[in-house]
């Protein structure tokens, strides 16, 4: 079981009223509304919490970036990774991820990888997403080429990883004529690859066709075991059996010394009005092109008011009965979290352990909680229910350093 | 206002598009482009020039019943299939009338092939970048307030779209993609386009609503001092789409221009 630490840094300092009477708290909610003082303490706050993750022995810090809103003050999650590859010694640094479409220049981030992995001495995970709609909007990139531009750009970063330059590179949406980075990854074939995600069945299948493992995003249980029978029937279609090691899950989970402060701080999960990136307008988030076309007839009649979201809204209360959010001491969430194993099974788990404004003093008492008297219960369990990582399950990198697939079966692309 | 003309409907193959086409009239031909949000089957406006003109309106490729092209990605590609099809139907030269976007792509095809255009109509024209103002930024609204944005009344959108179906707003989604997928950068315009005008022979008529809320009206007069030959005209109580909220106002500007030699 590899165990990581997630906040998504919220900007907590910003005027919320100013963003209850504009309507929106994402992508055109005025940045005036941003101050660079709060914003210097919370984002040292931050610092203070990775460094407290390594202290207490958690294995891995997840990072991710977003903009254009409060939810999130990361604006380059390589920046932060950076700090991580020099300040810290052991834990990894998992990026999830770097929104790819949203280079325009993937030899770059290739480039600021590889310095990310040598600096940390090998200690780099390097998620990718799609990045969300509002983050194309934010960018000036394309909606409608997000797919095509993943994959190019995946496709193009590996191969600077892993074939010597320089090479040309004449794609459909990325052309360099002389790629030759004098920077490559530690790690060797390159670093793990890990693909957050919401539930979008593209993306799942994409992820198992390259075997690369899957995080799913604090979907419900029911949710998540759909995503793994799609993953599972994709492996098999490839030639391998995935298992645990292919496996991840993003939980919401608060600790504290006592109950009402836990609920009390993890009812800050839905500061941002219940959703997770903030009031915005539905076509931010799903600009055309952007979504699934088996999704569309749904997605206009929510986008004009006439439904409900497809992905719906529950409140906290509700999140918390049905387990979508665990808050309370570390005995009282123990056997929610043994429960979501046993029913999950995945071999990657992250929790996403405070949002909002919760104290930083509450902040580093949870991930202590965490550290000290949840995670080395949930490394036994994890034993016991056969839940590997894929460190601990030495999976391979990617579907083409396969040693195991079933003869017969043609390997995806 | 005019009786309903007689409209037949074609597919026409060019280059490997298939391109819907409705015909309809005699007279001279006259192509009409349509906006980004593509056109309703039918419109008053059509069929007034539908008495006098043969009038060809194609949905471009990706909008209403012309398949998706994968592989465009301007504006300008549109305008070069839309002079393939004129070849295909045999229309030595005619006439263009450009809305909103189309205006873009009848400007395209003005400048592209000179001789090959008789008049141009350009009526709340994108395709160059206004001196005052944005373009409306459609990405950031609704599927249903941008079409709203194209009326200076709302009255005047519900008399024709009335309530609004659920397979009105998946087309507007498509379009809206369609354009994301062509003039996403920059946003509708080309910055070539208004050194390329001074080629253009046809005499101009760029017409414009008083209410534009999509295309400010400095784009307008960008157009009149690109073209060699252009008169503008302002139609009082008008959105960006005058077709649809003026087209009688329209209809008297457009065909005594039409028909002047």
């Amino acid at each position: 079981m590899h165990l990581m630490y997630f906040t998504e840094q919220p900007m907590s300092a910003y005027d919320e009223k100013a963003g209850l009477d504009y309507g929106a708290t994402a992508l055109t909610f005025s940045n005036k509304h941003f101050d660079p003082v709060e914003g210097s303490r919370l984002y040292n706050n931050y610092l203070e919490q990775y460094l407290k993750v390594e202290e207490v022995g958690i294995d891995g810090i997840m990072l991710n970036e977003h903009h254009n809103a409060p939810f999130c003050m990361q604006a380059k999650t390589n920046m932060f990774a950076a700090i991580l590859a020099a300040v810290t010694k052991k834990v990894k640094i998992v990026i999830l991820g770097n929104p790819l479409p949203l280079a325009e220049n993937p030899i770059r981030l290739a480039e600021e990888l590889a310095m990310i992995d040598m600096i940390s001495k090998g200690r780099l995970v390097s998620g990718f997403v799609r990045g969300g709609g509002q983050e194309q909007l934010s960018a000036g990139v394309n909606p409608a080429f997000n797919r095509e531009r993943f994959v190019e750009a995946h496709d193009l970063v590996v191969k600077a990883w892993t074939q010597p330059g320089p090479f040309r590179h004449e794609g459909t949406h990325y052309q360099h004529r002389v790629v030759n980075p004098w920077a490559v990854p530690l790690q060797k074939p390159y670093p793990r690859v890990w693909i957050p995600g919401v539930i979008s069945k593209e993306t799942v299948i994409w992820s198992a066709q390259q075997r690369y493992p899957y995080i799913a995003l604090n979907t419900s249980i029911e949710d998540t075991k759909k995503i793994w029978a799609l993953y599972d029937q994709t492996a098999a279609e490839c030639g391998y059996e995935s298992g645990p090691e292919n496996r991840g899950y993003l939980a919401r989970i608060h600790v504290a010394d006592d109950e009402a402060t836990a609920v009390k701080n993890a009812r800050e999960f839905t500061w941002m009005q219940g959703e997770f990136t903030g009031l915005a307008h539905p076509v931010w988030a799903n600009p055309a092109g952007y979504f699934s076309p088996s999704s569309r007839r749904a997605f206009v009649e929510f986008a004009v008011g006439r439904s409900q979201n497809p992905r719906g809204a529950m409140s906290f209360e509700e999140q918390l009965e049905s387990g979508m959010i665990f808050a309370g001491t570390p005995k009282q969430v123990l056997p929610r979290i043994r429960h979501l194993l046993e029913e999950t099974r995945p071999g990657i788990m992250a929790v996403w352990a405070q949002d909002g404004k919760v104290s930083q003093k509450d902040s580093l008492r949870c991930i202590e909680l965490l550290g000290t008297e949840v995670f080395p219960q949930v490394r036994e369990w994890a034993k016991e229910l056969g839940l590997n990582s894929p460190f601990e399950a030495d999976s391979p990198v990617h579907l083409k350093y396969s040693k195991d697939l079933k003869t017969g079966v043609v390997a995806a692309e | 206002m005019a009786k309903g003309a007689d409209w037949s409907e074609h597919a026409v193959e060019v280059s490997g598009a298939t391109i819907h086409t409705r015909r309809a009239g005699k007279g001279s031909p006259l192509v009409v482009l349509h906006h980004d949000i593509g056109t309703l089957d039918s419109l008053a406006f059509y069929d007034t020039l539908a008495e006098t003109h043969d009038v060809v309106i194609p949905d471009f490729p990706g909008w209403g019943r012309s398949p998706r092209l994968e592989w465009m990605r301007h504006p300008r590609d549109v305008a070069i299939l839309m002079q393939g099809l004129r070849a295909e139907l045999g229309l030595a030269s005619s006439a263009l009338v450009g809305l909103g976007f189309g205006g873009w792509v009848a400007a395209e095809m003005a400048a592209m092939a000179p001789r090959e255009v008789t008049k141009l109509v350009l009526v709340g024209a994108m395709g160059i970048k206004p001196s005052d103002g944005d373009i409306l930024d459609q990405a950031i609204i609704s599927y249903i307030d941008y079409p709203h944005a194209f009326f200076h009344e709302r009255k005047s959108f519900e008399a024709l779209y009335g309530n609004v179906t659920t397979e009105q707003l998946e087309a507007w989604d498509i379009a809206r993609e369609m354009s994301f997928r062509i003039a996403w950068k920059p946003y509708m315009y080309s910055q070539a386009l208004p050194h390329l005008l001074g080629a253009v022979k046809a005499p101009a008529l760029i017409v414009w609503g008083d209410d534009d809320k999509v295309v400010p009206v400095s784009a307008a007069h960008a157009f009149q001092s690109a073209l060699p030959n252009a008169r503008l005209e302002i139609v009082k109580g008008s959105g960006h789409a005058v077709e649809m909220e003026k087209p009688d106002e329209l209809a008297k500007l457009v065909t005594p221009f039409l028909d002047a030699q």
